[in-house]
């Protein structure tokens, strides 16, 4: 075979490939979308097209629940998750990454391994404090667990961030005058602002999809709850329908912006933002 | 402006002492230039003087007061990074104003320092760009503007010109000269650079391995080297060292045999040695005559020849000897597998006894107490490169 018909060849194989991830990732999301414009019996078609698209899902969705409500709470909830995780994992990662002291590589590790434990082994431990904080059925107790379950991986994304800015840079900082707190805030946050957007979407997705610790500090409730559990808690007509229309409506709002934050985001998230720092 | 002093300092990470007892004094508008083999500490002794790193034992005085516990931002220093260490996200004015604006000045008097800098140091123009806009030697030149801005007492300088091409770096030398004269300022600066550090310093401070080997104007040590390692440090090409004995001592100085068996006298106090010690003769390239009159001659055979245009080097091969440097005129004719008689004169040479000291000369050179080089106060300064 002549190297010309063989790199042919490969290159069909490629796109072949590639083809198929993106229909084996995509097709989830399209199937939910299909199933969301389809209404009354279309449901159970297999078409691949809704015969007669029609939003009363999506009406439904708001006029049978507190579904506004609980996009609400997802957003709260997942907003200030955010902010706290990425405040504290800024200055702990400024810590951890430029400043030298014993056990630091340790200290390291015990953040990485507490990470590992699986939620549900800390979900009755945890529920006791929030009993004893009177935070139960309030959406503060999930603010507090997801901090504590998403700082791990923030802290460690931006510790290996913070380790790669140049040491002048920050000593050119502490001979211009600045206190680590102005360091941090006005030399290296705006360098860290690529690392900042992905781990804070990161964070935002843990949190906007949990399930288990909302299903169990704030589930009890229509109108605390937010919006995995309030999809899962979705009633049909009877109680023997399962509200597929519904729920695939509901999906796909709140997946929406998600989608709209990644691509927002990925603007930032280019390299090169230090280009021009040191050398030439 | 400010005189720097170190007593007694040394510097150890962990067990490791990497300045081992350093006694220093830099004078008020002083230009003082460490030099030292890579590795030896001379960055470390610059940061201990900008507070970057702590002390471990010793006193560092800036203008008379001990500031071995301030920080660097309350030394009166400023500090220029061999990497220029700019903020990325900021424009040339920003990162020229940032520390007065941490300091709180008001945006009056920090509008007029920051164009004053800019003025001096040609960047008026480039005031609005990102450093990733600019060349190197204009980054280089705002690392200096954010310097120049604090108006500090005591400027740093850690090799500020190591990372832009050779026609930059001759550039931003004489600027950084004419810097210093118009500043007045007292300025520590740190090079691998013969020639930067002979054109610039007014004081070199030549540090080998944590220690101060010599200090003293460029000439002084050029001319007067204290020891074996002074004298092969300074100077480029680097001073011929040929291991020899001392066959007699008088008042008028010490003889000593050279390769080929003629005998030179070289004008030292000779009190410390007697004939028979074994000693190093060392004689710079540039003091070797290829052909002519001399008051000693070696004889030896070419077994290299570079040719630089201006000058001519010759690798010749003696007894008892592995190689010996000739510079010579651009002119010479001289061919690999020549024989040479080459000339010394005594009033050129140097001898080292066995630890490496060197026999004190009996005269002083007369240009190891010249006059600085300078320039005019209206001097113009280099052209803004082009861009
Ligand atoms: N933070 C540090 N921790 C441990 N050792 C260090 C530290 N900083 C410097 N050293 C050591 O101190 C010695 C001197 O370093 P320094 O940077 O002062 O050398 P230098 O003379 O500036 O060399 P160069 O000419 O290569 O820049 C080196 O052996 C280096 O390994
Ligand atoms: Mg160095």
């Amino acid at each position: 075979m002549s190297r010309n018909a063989r790199r042919l060849l490969l290159r069909i194989a490629f796109y072949v490939l590639v083809i198929f991830i993106v229909i084996y990732t995509v097709f989830p999301f399209y199937w939910a979308i299909n199933s969301s414009l389809k209404a009354g019996t279309d449901l159970f078609s297999a078409a691949f097209l809704p015969p007669s698209p029609a939003w009363t899902n999506y009406v439904s969705v708001f006029e049978d629940q507190p579904f506004a409500l609980n996009i609400l709470n997802s957003v709260y909830v997942s907003g200030v998750t955010v902010i706290i995780s990425l405040f504290l994992a800024v200055t702990a990662a400024y810590a951890l990454g430029r400043i030298k002291f014993s056990g630091r590589g340790v200290l390291l590790l015990v953040v990485l391994s507490v990470s590992m434990f699986p939620q549900i082994a800390v979900l009755s431990g945890l529920y006791e404090v929030m009993r004893w904080l009177g935070l139960i059925q309030r959406l503060e107790s999930l603010i507090i667990s997801y901090v504590i379950f998403t700082l791990p991986f923030t802290v460690w994304i931006l510790t290996t961030f913070m380790r790669e800015l140049p040491k002048e840079l920050e000593e050119a900082a502490i001979v211009d005058g600045a206190s680590p707190w102005q360091t941090i805030s006005r030399v290296f946050l705006p360098l860290l602002g690529p690392a900042l957007a992905t781990t804070g979407l990161l964070a935002f997705i843990a949190a906007w999809n949990e399930f288990l610790f909302a299903l169990t500090f704030v589930g009890n409730n229509n109108e605390t709850q937010t919006i995995p559990v309030a999809i899962a808690n979705f009633s049909g007509a009877s109680e023997f329908e399962l509200p597929w229309g519904g729920i695939m409506a509901a999906s796909v709002i709140v997946t929406v912006p998600l989608i709209v934050l990644v691509l927002i985001f990925q603007r930032m998230i280019v390299s090169g933002l230090t280009a021009g720092a040191v050398k030439g | 402006m400010a005189t720097v002093k170190l007593e007694n300092v040394t510097k150890s990470f962990g067990e490791l002492q990497i300045i081992k007892g350093v006694d220093l004094e830099i004078n008020d508008n002083e230009f003082v230039v460490f030099v030292g083999p890579s590795g030896c500490g001379k960055s470390t002794l610059l940061r201990l003087i900008a507070g970057l790193e702590d002390i471990t034992s010793g006193d560092l005085s800036i203008d008379g007061s001990v500031v071995n516990d301030l920080p660097p931002s309350e030394r009166g220093i400023a500090m220029v990074f061999q990497s220029y260490a700019l903020y990325p996200h900021m424009t040339v004015y920003e990162n020229m104003a940032f520390g007065l604006k941490l300091a709180k000045e008001s945006r009056e008097s920090i509008e007029g320092k920051v164009r004053e800098a800019a003025r001096i140091l040609q960047l008026e123009h480039l005031l609005d760009r990102k450093p990733k806009e600019m060349s190197g030697g204009q980054r280089q030149r705002v690392a200096i503007g954010r310097a120049i801005v604090r108006n500090p007492k005591v400027f740093l300088f850690d090799e500020p010109l190591s990372n832009l091409d050779a026609a930059l770096r001759v550039q931003m030398r004489i600027e950084i000269a004419k810097l210093h004269h118009d500043l007045d300022a007292t300025m520590v600066y740190v090079t691998h650079d013969q020639v930067e550090a002979m054109t610039l310093a007014d004081k070199i401070v030549v540090l080998h391995g944590g220690i101060v080997e010599q200090v003293g104007s460029p000439l002084e040590l050029y001319h007067h080297p204290r020891n074996l390692f002074v004298a092969g440090f300074i100077g480029s090409p680097k001073m011929n060292f040929i291991a020899t004995k001392v066959t007699a001592v008088d008042d008028a100085g010490v003889s000593v045999t050279l390769p080929g068996g003629e005998t030179i006298k070289v004008p030292v106090n000779g009190e410390n040695v007697q004939p028979g010690d074994k000693v190093t003769y060392g004689v710079r390239p540039e003091h070797m005559i290829e052909t002519g009159d001399a008051d000693a001659h070696i004889d030896g055979e070419v077994f290299v020849v570079e040719r630089l245009g201006g000058d001519t080097y010759a690798y010749v091969r003696a007894e008892g000897t592995e190689m010996i440097t000739v510079q010579t005129s651009g002119d010479s004719h001289v061919g690999v597998g020549d024989k040479l008689h080459i000339g010394v004169s005594a009033a050129t040479s140097h001898l080292f006894v066995a630890d490496g000291d060197a026999l004190p000369l009996l005269a002083r050179n007369p240009m190891a107490d010249a006059r600085k080089g300078g320039m005019l106060s209206d001097a113009p300064g280099p052209k803004a490169e082009p861009h």
